[in-house]
């Protein structure tokens, strides 16, 4: 089970001949031998990754052909929002945007369009997801995660990784990790995930981390705190951050009140949220909540 | 990326904005030219002067002065041009003013504030209005939002005429200025779109005693994402206004922030780096920077990393945390061991690696007889920094 991708998710990765998606689809290739195919328009026909999978000229074409249901896009900013848009009309299911720097504009038209279809969009400017030992869609390092039952959601890639890292130290795995990337406008939000851990069978707990700008966080505590009943776990990056000075993520800008990290933890604790101040504390912060539902 | 009012003025010209018109200068001698234009072209016998720096604030600072004649004109303009502009946004430094702008005088009869930028919980831009014109709009929205009027716009059907008519009448305007403020905003949409901003603001917009709608004072913000097709809005780019560390910096790939405290970090990732930054303060310490290295942390991204983290003379330590995801600790700790014995480091360095050959990354720190303190996960690297940055190491 999980969420979003397991070991029957069939990948595909839009932009397999470039370099880096040629180097990560040969890392979820070798992860979980759920890869089975890439995207490039003009070299269909070929073969990518020495020769292991096919690539083809179109989403519908390897949709068509060997049953793509996710796709995972590496093609630069000035063409990543046609490529989401073209797996959206393709029909792939779950699409994973890794491309930092698609121009905010680009987004907002790919927002409405997939309104329009049935696709759930992660990212962009994201790591991707990873359902430890079923499914690795996207750059997080496979091997620092391990499987169980703690769900992971974050806006921000290496601080994912210290948060996983942290989980296994103290003896708890993962059911489905989701980078849902740092730019203003994302294709899935926290508490849609939210909801897609709480009605997983597989979740026990869930992490979720912020950080500074918008309002997403926000939205995802005041949802979980009337329809979630597995123990939430916040942290917000950013308490350090100066107002007006973007922090290398897109959206992590203070522009208003209710941005700020402090701001954010007190409503998350409102809600019911399990709030650490200290990035240390995640992994205690989550056992000892466990065990606190469990006793 | 921001640009300077004079260069606001110029876009919404050239999309037909009406404007408060003027002249900029850079140099006191071209000052008479410029007060003889305004004079003669554009018909006003007084004047204003204003200081372009980015940041806001500036009338409450000084930097903006009304000028009843030629006389007083002069003497604003030579105060002005060149002084050190502090303002609430500016930092306590201030901001030299290097550029003037000279413009006509615009008798005011009611002022409004009109701005266009991203709602991201909607997806959707929207256009703010509210008669609250010439305030920090912030201000208002906090004390009283239901002051800033809001119309959301449908992307592929773009903003509506019942739209604008609507904003009009909330903000109750009536006529001629009806027409002239629905007009500006459809022209500010197309701006907003075809420059790829961030925001525009027109704050504010004016109704003239002559009954005339137009722009006192403009701002744009344009998205970093975008500038690759906006070569027109890349010339606009001011260095000067920016700090010339966080350029350096940007120029090796790295994202830095300068901040007030006397701990560096070098991180990998903005997430861990502001959480890295957190923690950093939550152990009593406080950072003196935001850096983030990104994906390629080798030995000339991280040598670079030293240079701009201690070209603070406040910075007392160095914390290093990186978590090698597709980064390989190993090679991170060979860019460390040569940075530190090239650069010729005076301030003690903790280290915390993880992930991807985090054990072989140990050994090649221990083992290379460079004064490091090694640190084991986010916390003990934290307490380590902030002791050695107050002299308990």
């Amino acid at each position: 089970m999980a969420i979003l991708v397991n070991k029957d998710s069939k990948i595909i990765v839009q932009g397999i001949t470039g370099s880096e998606g040629s180097f990560h689809a040969g890392q979820c290739l070798e992860y979980a031998g759920n890869v089975v195919g890439g995207v490039t328009p003009g070299k269909g026909g070929q073969m990518a990754l020495d020769g292991k999978v096919p690539v083809f000229n179109s989403c519908k074409e390897a949709r068509e052909k060997v049953g793509a249901n996710v796709s995972l896009i590496f093609v630069p900013p000035p063409f990543a929002a046609d490529a989401i848009m073209e797996a959206a009309d393709a029909g792939i299911e779950v699409i994973v945007c890794i491309t930092e720097g698609i121009p905010v504009d680009d987004m907002t038209k790919v927002y409405a369009y997939l309104q329009t279809k049935n696709s759930r969009l992660i990212g962009p400017n994201c790591p991707g997801l990873l359902t430890p030992d079923e499914a690795k869609v996207g750059i997080m390092p496979g091997f620092i995660a391990k499987k169980g039952r703690v769900g992971v959601i974050s806006k921000s890639g290496t601080l994912t990784y210290e948060a996983v890292h942290q989980l296994c130290s103290v003896g708890l795995g993962q059911s489905t990790c989701v980078g849902i990337g740092g730019d203003p406008i994302i294709g899935t939000k926290m508490a849609e995930l939210l909801e897609m851990f709480e009605n997983d069978p597989e979740t026990d707990a869930i992490v979720m981390i912020g950080e500074i700008g918008g309002s997403m966080e926000i939205e995802a505590a005041n949802y979980a705190k009337h329809n979630v009943n597995k123990p939430v776990i916040g942290f917000i990056a950013g308490e350090t951050a100066p107002p007006g000075r973007r922090m290398g993520h897109a959206g992590a800008i203070v522009s208003g009140a209710d941005e700020s990290a402090a701001a954010k933890k007190k409503i998350m604790r409102e809600c019911g949220l399990h709030v650490v101040d200290s990035p240390a504390d995640i992994g205690k912060t989550v056992k000892e909540a466990l065990a606190a539902v469990t006793a | 990326m921001k640009i300077h009012e004079y260069q606001a003025k110029e876009i919404l010209k050239k999309y037909g904005i009406p404007i408060q018109d003027g002249v900029v200068i850079t140099e006191l001698s071209e000052l008479q030219a410029a007060l003889d234009h305004v004079e003669k072209e554009l018909n006003s016998k007084q004047f204003v002067v204003k200081a372009q720096i980015h940041a806001g604030g500036r009338g409450l600072g000084g930097g903006v002065k009304f000028s009843p004649d030629r006389a007083k004109a002069e003497e604003n303009a030579k105060n002005i041009l060149g002084m050190t502009l502090k303002t609430h946004q500016t930092g306590p430094d201030g901001q030299l003013v290097r550029k003037i702008m000279i413009t006509e005088a615009i008798d005011i009869a009611k002022e409004y504030y009109v701005a266009i930028t991203l709602d991201r919980a909607k997806g959707k831009n929207v256009i703010m209005a509210s008669t609250e014109g010439g305030m920090e709009i912030e201000e208002v929205a906090a004390k009283s939002p239901e002051k800033i009027l809001k119309a959301w716009i449908e992307p592929g059907f773009g903003l509506q005429a019942f739209q604008a008519r609507q904003l009009g009448f909330g903000l109750g305007l009536e006529g001629e200025q009806l027409k002239q403020f629905s007009k500006i905003l459809a022209k500010l949409y197309t701006c907003f779109l075809q420059t790829d901003a961030e925001i525009a603001e027109i704050n504010p917009l004016v109704v003239t005693d002559q009954g005339n709608v137009l722009a006192l004072d403009a701002k744009f913000n344009f998205d970093g994402n975008a500038l690759y097709r906006q070569k027109e809005i890349l010339e606009f780019r001011d260095i000067h206004e920016e700090d010339p560390t966080e350029v350096e910096a940007a120029k090796f790939n790295l994202n830095y922030v300068k901040l007030e405290g006397n701990v560096g970090c070098m991180v990998n990732g903005a997430g861990l780096a502001m959480g890295t930054m957190d923690i950093i303060k939550f152990k009593g310490g406080e950072p003196a920077n935001f850096l983030d290295v990104g994906g390629g942390a080798n030995v000339e991204t991280v040598k670079n990393g030293f240079r701009i983290i201690l070209s603070d003379p406040n910075v007392k330590a160095v914390l290093i945390n990186i978590f090698g995801g597709i980064v390989r600790c190993d090679r991170v700790a060979n860019g460390i061991v040569e940075a530190v014995k090239e650069l010729d480091l005076n301030v003690p360095v903790v280290v915390r690696l993880a992930g991807t050959n985090a054990e072989l990354a140990k050994e090649i720190l221990a083992s290379s007889g460079v004064a490091i303190i090694p640190a084991d996960g986010l916390a003990d690297a934290a307490e380590k920094v902030v002791a050695a940055a107050t002299g308990g190491q």
